[in-house]
């Protein structure tokens, strides 16, 4: 038996992770973090105690056995490791790195108590760049049933929500209005965080499930949410099509020319390769000086693209202090690496113009920190006076989105007041049969919790269709009635009646 | 789903042509006002384009374009029978809402002629008395007459030298239906921004309710970019996902056709670099047609 590790005895530093240069960074899409060579995972997978409270996996929105997964990077056993991952986690690859370790696993780690936590993500990450390199993919023997399932949005909900309904051996088609399948992993999460070869790999592995895409299709306009689970035969459809409306400031000036939202500048960025134009048709809009405001993690990708597409100088702008960003302290730090100019405490009060109908400017007040909110942040409040004038010619708008209105206009699914799809805590939706997950019920959230809400959505739809898990222990008898499981919703075979 | 597949094309004159395009579950869904995300090739821009029509029978929806930028250019090129588009998403929108309107204009002008058909047959067959008012620059131009006389009980064609119809814009026909009919419910129109905004100040003394189909810079059509935001009245809407059509009344074209000059200068250097790539003699001819037409 191997000895006890210790607080005492594991490494004391967390092991860092090469980085390109922020002066060279600055100026490509490559990825910024280059990910653990195989001595870095392996000392620190040393740093985990492996201790037994495991708090991390339940910081996991997923559940994934962490310390079992690292226990085999120790033993260099690294399919051992993906076999482990990839038991609970669809997309290591994705996962290790766009989860706010930080406030997950990462946050509640044993070791962190102490030290720096153990990088749980890094390692994650590790093992799942390693199957892509490797072409592992665990195929399971999955027994087909009769049933159809549709999945309206190729992100990461859908994505999670689709392999686990094709695990359970169901014939699953996702749909996606863009011409590409990734949702907002590939519009909105540039290369140089999440490179769209990570993507394109994770869903190949989808497609080796059986789960099929079907691109440049807007479900709702091209048919609707009832015509699935009517006329066209879906028995179980899952709508996870992001939330997507961006807000703007309302502000005057701003519909100026210069003034996007941060979705836009992204997608024409990402998704379109705007950033090669004139190879590719579409425009790049280019700012020398350039504002975004908000400092949400997409706040973040919008200076570092901006960066990366030339601006001399990238201002970021904030109502409130560093404390109450909502973005990964990590993200944060890169963008000050990189050179953004942050700006806490002010709010824009006008976008000028130049007299063309382009921006100038951005004039702004200052703020301090009032009394807490009904959020319990402090409320900035602007201090009287303070006024002053950006200057630029590019504004982007990074302070969050509205629920995207498509759904609601073209189904019976009964909304909240603010838009989103009302669910109960199963994420059914008024309409029998249909499941909702992710940022069109919660609002904008992480990648993470949207693939755990695909998974929850997954789980009662298999309830629903009355597809038992069979790697699931039996439990109680207790809540059985005339022999039927309780927690089944055995719909299907009631319906054959 | 469909391979996009191009069934059919005609020319109507060097820059405007028609494609109908095989998509049968769109061609069941389409309604009036709708429009489409057309991609050429994988390296290419997601250009917003109104469907001119549909046929539920055949599984075909019909787009005329004009070809005025690089895509629409290199379309007007590449686009064969037998061939097929990269991306074809929608229908988008909300659809006209065609209503129980007795008497109304429809107005087409340049891009608008196409699109502004299937809401001329919509309010015929809602029982209204359609009066079909189309612009073009000239008698060489005029495509789909017969189409709009089959659907329209009074049919009115304006071109800029009086070559065919009444000399004039659409809104001096606009005028002449109304004077003739004092009790005009609604007018309709489509086309370029300048146009439409001339329509709503000649219904605006009159009162007559007017609805427009917003054009302006869109990149993914469904809500989420914003790029196609436009002002109505004191609100914010998204064209996409709120419209196209809105009260003309309401309509800051002002507004518009600035946002609509945002990419003018990109537009420029991707024609320029298509055309250097390409080499091609018969752009020049058709760059020359461009110059001696301009746009309206």
């Amino acid at each position: 038996m191997a000895k006890k590790k210790t607080i005492r005895t594991i490494p004391q530093e967390r092991t860092p992770m090469r980085e390109q240069d922020p002066a060279v960074r600055a100026k490509n899409f490559e990825e910024v973090a280059c990910g653990y060579h195989p001595d870095d995972a392996m000392r620190e997978a040393e740093r985990c105690l492996i201790c037994p409270d495991q708090p991390c996996v339940s910081g996991c929105p997923v559940g994934i056995n962490i310390p079992g997964f690292i226990q085999k990077i120790s033993e260099k056993d690294l399919r051992g490791a993906y076999d482990i991952l990839t038991e609970t986690s669809l997309l290591p690859a994705i996962c290790g790195r766009v989860c706010p370790q930080e406030n997950q696993c990462e946050g509640v780690c044993t070791v962190g108590q102490s030290l720096e936590a153990v990088a749980i993500g890094r390692l994650e990450r590790f093992v799942g760049d390693t199957a892509i390199r490797e072409g592992w993919a665990n195929i399971p023997y999955i027994e087909p049933n009769d049933f159809k399932v549709g999945i309206v949005g190729s992100g990461p909900a859908g994505m999670a929500c689709a392999a686990d309904m094709a695990k359970a051996g169901c014939d699953v088609t996702v749909f996606e209005a863009f011409h590409q399948p990734g949702g907002v992993l590939k519009y909105g999460i540039p290369d140089f965080r999440l490179p769209n070869a990570v993507i394109d790999a994770e869903i190949g592995n989808l497609r080796k499930l059986g789960v099929k895409f079907e691109c440049n299709t807007l479900v709702g306009r091209l048919f609707t949410i009832e015509q699935m689970v009517t006329e066209m035969g879906f028995h179980a459809v899952f709508v996870g099509v992001g939330a997507g409306y961006p807000t703007m400031l309302g502000i005057p000036g701003d519909s100026l020319n210069g003034v996007l939202s941060a979705n836009e500048l992204l997608t024409r960025c990402n998704l379109m390769r705007a950033k090669e134009f004139p190879s590719f048709d579409t425009p790049q809009p280019i700012g020398k000086r350039v504002v975004v405001v908000g400092a949400g993690n997409t706040a973040m990708d919008a200076m570092r693209v901006s960066v990366r597409l030339g601006a001399e100088k990238v201002y970021c702008i904030y109502r409130r202090s560093r404390k109450e960003a909502p973005a990964r302290a990590e993200e944060v730090h890169h963008a000050e690496q990189e050179g953004v100019e942050f700006n806490w405490l002010t709010h824009p009060v006008a976008v000028l113009d130049d007299g063309k109908g382009n921006v100038r400017g951005l004039r702004c007040v200052r703020m301090e920190l009032g009394e807490p909110d009904a959020s319990g942040r402090r409320r900035p409040v602007p201090v009287e006076g303070s006024e002053f004038d950006f200057e630029c010619d590019l504004i982007v708008y990074a302070i969050g989105t509205n629920a995207n209105p498509i759904m609601g206009q073209t189904s019976q699914l009964k909304l909240n007041k603010w838009g989103y799809i009302d669910t109960d805590e199963g994420l059914a939706t008024s309409i029998a049969g249909v499941f909702a997950g992710g940022d069109i019920v919660t609002g904008a959230a992480t990648v993470i919790e949207a693939m755990g809400a695909g998974r929850t959505a997954a789980a009662s739809m298999k309830a629903y269709l009355g597809i038992r898990d069979s790697a699931l222990p039996y439990t109680s008898g207790s809540e059985k009635l005339f022999g039927i499981d309780l927690r089944e919703r055995n719909f299907t075979r009631v319906r054959v009646a | 789903m469909s391979n996009f597949e191009i069934v059919t094309r005609e020319n109507f004159s060097d820059l405007t042509y028609l494609l109908e395009v095989h998509h049968p579950l769109m061609a069941k869904a389409a309604k009036p006002g709708q429009f489409v995300i057309v991609m050429l090739s994988e390296h290419g821009e997601r250009i917003p384009l109104t469907i001119a029509d549909f046929d539920r029978e055949k599984g075909t929806i019909t787009l005329v374009i004009q070809a005025i930028g690089k895509t629409t250019r290199q379309m007007q090129q590449e686009c064969q029978v037998g061939t097929s588009l990269y991306a074809l998403v929608g229908p988008m929108g909300i659809p006209s809402p065609i209503s129980h309107a007795k008497k109304v204009i429809c107005v087409g002008g340049g891009l608008g002629v196409a699109p502004i058909f299937p809401q001329a047959r919509g309010f015929k067959e809602a029982g209204a008395y359609v009066i079909g008012v189309v612009g073009f620059r000239n008698k060489d131009l005029v495509f789909w007459e017969d189409k709009f006389r089959a659907v329209c009980d009074e049919f009115i064609i304006c071109t800029d030298d009086g070559s065919a119809g009444i000399k004039g814009m659409v809104t001096a026909g606009i005028l002449q239906a109304i004077d003739k009919h004092p009790d005009i419910d609604e007018v309709v129109a489509i086309g370029p921004p300048i146009m439409m905004k001339g329509c709503a100040e000649a219904t605006r003394p009159f009162k007559i309710k007017t609805m427009v189909s917003l054009n302006p810079v869109m990149v993914d059509g469904t809500g989420m970019c914003g790029g196609c935001r436009v002002k109505i009245g004191d609100t914010v809407k998204f064209a996409c996902v709120d419209g196209p059509d809105f009260d003309g009344h309401l309509v800051d074209f002002d507004d518009l056709m600035t946002r609509l000059k945002r990419y003018t200068k990109e537009e420029r250097m991707a024609l320029d670099h298509w055309e250097k790539e390409k080499g091609c003699r018969l752009q020049k001819a058709v760059d020359k047609t461009i110059a001696a037409t301009d746009l309206r």
